[in-house]
């Protein structure tokens, strides 16, 4: 389950995400989860006489999203707020390491979807001036966290005005 | 938290949130209408008249409630605005990434005498901060505040001297008509083509019915198909000579109606490009914002020695992104412009750098893959549906074959012919794969950094490295891991070094 982590690439120094994310993640997967069994099962009534064609893949790879998957995307996950970058690090099986310098920070967002927010969980996107990776978003950071982090990037572009 | 506490959050103008509904109103008109229409004046008018109102008290109420969450505040060394219902986003936008303040007023908007104020920074297109509606005098009051803060900020950046215009290049009717050739097209031909098939109903006969044109030959055309082989094979040598005219012609035609009296002038503000017979347009490029030049040609007129060079800067200037500052020019026109930006392009010594050999295979059998699933697919087919018939032979399996190997050598090649190299200031990228594409970057106007992979990556050990940059893509791919890493550290040192706002 677990090799996840790319010795090659991803240090050890990452900070990992708000363990409530796990839970987001789950709940997220839940949905997506009752969808494709509702799916499923309009299959499985359209479909006469072929039972369990649509519920057995559903189940298993609803099983697969609500428990087997938001670990393993929870671990992928994490962040380093550096003196002056802030790297996000994530994916599973498509992985990307995202590096912006605070210096090209254009505005910042601190965000909450529903689910997040009855989670105390907030999103943290920093804007640039690039065409590729316009918007780097950092998700599941606790909302108090973000804030702070919020904070601490304004702090450091107003340091490199001076 | 803060050391300096913001203005009181305040909202926007109440009568703002009025337009709002009234605007969310005109969306829901056209379904009332369209049930007025289709179901006749006496029920259609009942339910149209329904979902005019429920789309009145929805539009209101949820425009209200998004005016009551929306709530913006001044701080010393920022703007805040908070949004939004259900998802609540706060943003914030420091003054010295805002390059303007634009206001605008809609037909409504002036009625009630409200503005909108958008917070122009080098963001990505519709990700600028704009608030709507605000009174008139607020509006105005706090553009001033912005303006004050940020000209405070420009002041220490400093401008260059004064200088004239300098004329750097030029384009000859000469050098246009040259281009015009090499724009060879035949887009007229399509046109025409697209135009017969869509209106031959209109024609006064039948263009493919094809006996009624070997009537038409059999009259006094029967003399065309009485002159033999030889006779035919002129006619088609004539076809193809005039189709070809016409390329030559429509390419001139195109060219000299964008192209004419091209003059590039290096003015105090920056580049000035004027181009166009019939519609001149008139565009300046502070140099400042330049963020890359790309160096481009084409197959046939690589082999003439000419090349264009265009310019890209920050998304914000005039839409596009791409500036042509010399379409069709020699190399030693094209070195001293180069020069000018302030850029340098890969010299005789630059240390270019191959990208993985293994991920140009991968590509090349990703290509194929598809083809070779189709002509397998036309092989069973045969094999089930028509055994024995002209079309079951297996010889129409290796057309799909043949354009796999196309497509996979096309990409190969050019996988094998992408590098990339760094001097001191720029970084340089090499793609194409008959001609080459030189891209060159700033070091320290690079926005970002990401390394990305997928599961064959991660297999085969290489990533592809991608750099934000304002106005255009810059990814190589399928580098080696550790050479990807190492570069990576080694831009973001130069990234480091200035920020933002002292570069732009």
């Amino acid at each position: 389950m677990d090799e996840i982590a790319l010795p090659d690439i991803q240090e050890p120094d990452l900070t990992p995400l708000d363990p409530r994310y796990k839970r987001v993640l789950r709940i997220v997967g839940a949905i997506y989860a009752a969808v494709f069994l509702l799916a499923a099962t309009i299959g499985e009534i359209a479909l006469d006489g072929w039972e369990g064609v649509f519920w057995i893949p559903a189940l298993i790879l609803g099983a697969l999203l609500v428990f087997g998957l938001p670990g393993r995307r929870y671990r992928s996950r994490g962040y380093r707020l550096g003196a002056d970058e802030l790297r996000v690090v994530k994916g599973v099986w498509f992985h990307s390491d995202i590096t912006v310098p605070l210096g090209r920070v254009q505005h910042i967002d601190v965000g909450q979807g529903p689910i997040e927010r009855a989670n105390g969980l907030a999103t943290l996107v920093l804007h640039t001036a690039g065409t590729d990776n316009a918007s780097v978003s950092l998700e599941g950071l606790a909302h108090e966290d973000a804030t702070a982090m919020r904070d601490e990037v304004r702090e450091v572009m107003r340091a490199f005005m001076q | 938290m803060r050391d300096n506490a913001p203005d009181v959050p305040q909202r926007t103008d109440p009568r703002g949130f009025v337009i709002k509904a009234i605007e969310g109103l005109r969306a829901a008109l056209l379904p009332a209408a369209a049930f007025v229409f289709t179901r006749g004046a006496d029920s259609g008018l009942l339910v149209g008249a329904i979902i005019g109102a429920a789309s009145i008290v929805i539009s209101g109420v949820f425009s209200y409630l998004a005016w009551t969450r929306l709530t913006y505040a001044v701080s010393e060394t920022d703007i805040r605005v908070e949004s939004g219902l259900l998802s609540r986003n706060a943003r914030s936008v420091p003054f010295e990434r805002i390059q303007d303040v634009s206001v605008k007023e809609g037909l409504l908007a002036r009625i009630f005498g409200l503005v909108e104020l958008t917070f122009e920074t080098g963001a990505g297109a519709g990700e600028d901060l704009s608030l709507s509606y605000l009174s008139a005098a607020e509006g105005e009051r706090l553009r001033n505040v912005v303006r004050d803060r940020r000209d405070t900020q420009a002041a220490l950046a400093g401008e260059p001297a004064v200088e004239e215009a300098r004329l750097l290049f030029a384009m000859t009717p000469r050098r246009v008509f040259t281009f015009g050739l090499f724009n060879f097209s035949l887009v007229v031909f399509g046109v025409a083509a697209a135009t017969v098939t869509q209106y031959d109903d209109l024609l006064p006969f039948d263009i493919w019915d094809a006996e009624a044109w070997e009537r038409r030959l059999a009259g006094p055309g029967a003399w065309l198909s009485g002159l033999g082989v030889f006779a035919q094979a002129v006619g088609i040598a004539l076809l193809l000579l005039a189709l070809a005219l016409l390329g030559f012609a429509t390419g001139i035609v195109r060219t000299a109606l964008r192209e004419w009296n091209f003059r590039l002038e290096r003015t105090d503000k920056g580049f000035r490009r004027r181009r166009g017979l019939l519609t001149r347009t008139d565009v300046v490029l502070p140099v400042r914002r330049v963020q890359a030049v790309i160096r481009s040609t084409g197959f046939v007129r690589a082999r003439f020695g000419w090349h264009g060079l265009s310019l890209v800067s920050l998304a914000a200037d005039a839409g596009a992104s791409n500036h042509d500052i010399a379409p069709l020019a020699k190399e030693a026109e094209i070195d001293p412009l180069v020069v000018e930006t302030g850029f340098a392009l890969p010299g005789a010594k630059a240390d270019w750098q191959h990208i993985s050999r293994v991920f140009a295979w991968i590509e090349a059998g990703k290509r194929m893959r598809l083809w070779l699933f189709l002509a397998a697919v036309i092989l069973v087919v045969q094999a089930i549906v028509q055994p024995g018939s002209p079309l079951g032979s297996p010889f129409w399996a290796l057309f799909p074959v043949a354009i796999g190997i196309w497509k996979a050598a096309r990409i190969f090649v050019a996988m094998r012919r992408t590098r990339y190299a760094l001097d001191k200031d720029h970084i340089h990228l090499r793609s194409g794969w008959l001609t080459p594409y030189f891209l060159t970057g700033a070091r320290e106007k690079l926005q970002s950094v990401e390394l990305s992979r997928g599961p064959l990556g991660r297999r085969f050990g290489y990533v592809d490295l991608t750099f934000g940059v304002a106005g255009t893509g810059l990814t190589i791919p399928g580098m080696p891991v550790d050479a990807a890493a190492a570069l990576r550290t080694e831009l973001l040192a130069s990234m480091r070094l200035r920020d933002f706002s002292r570069l732009n």
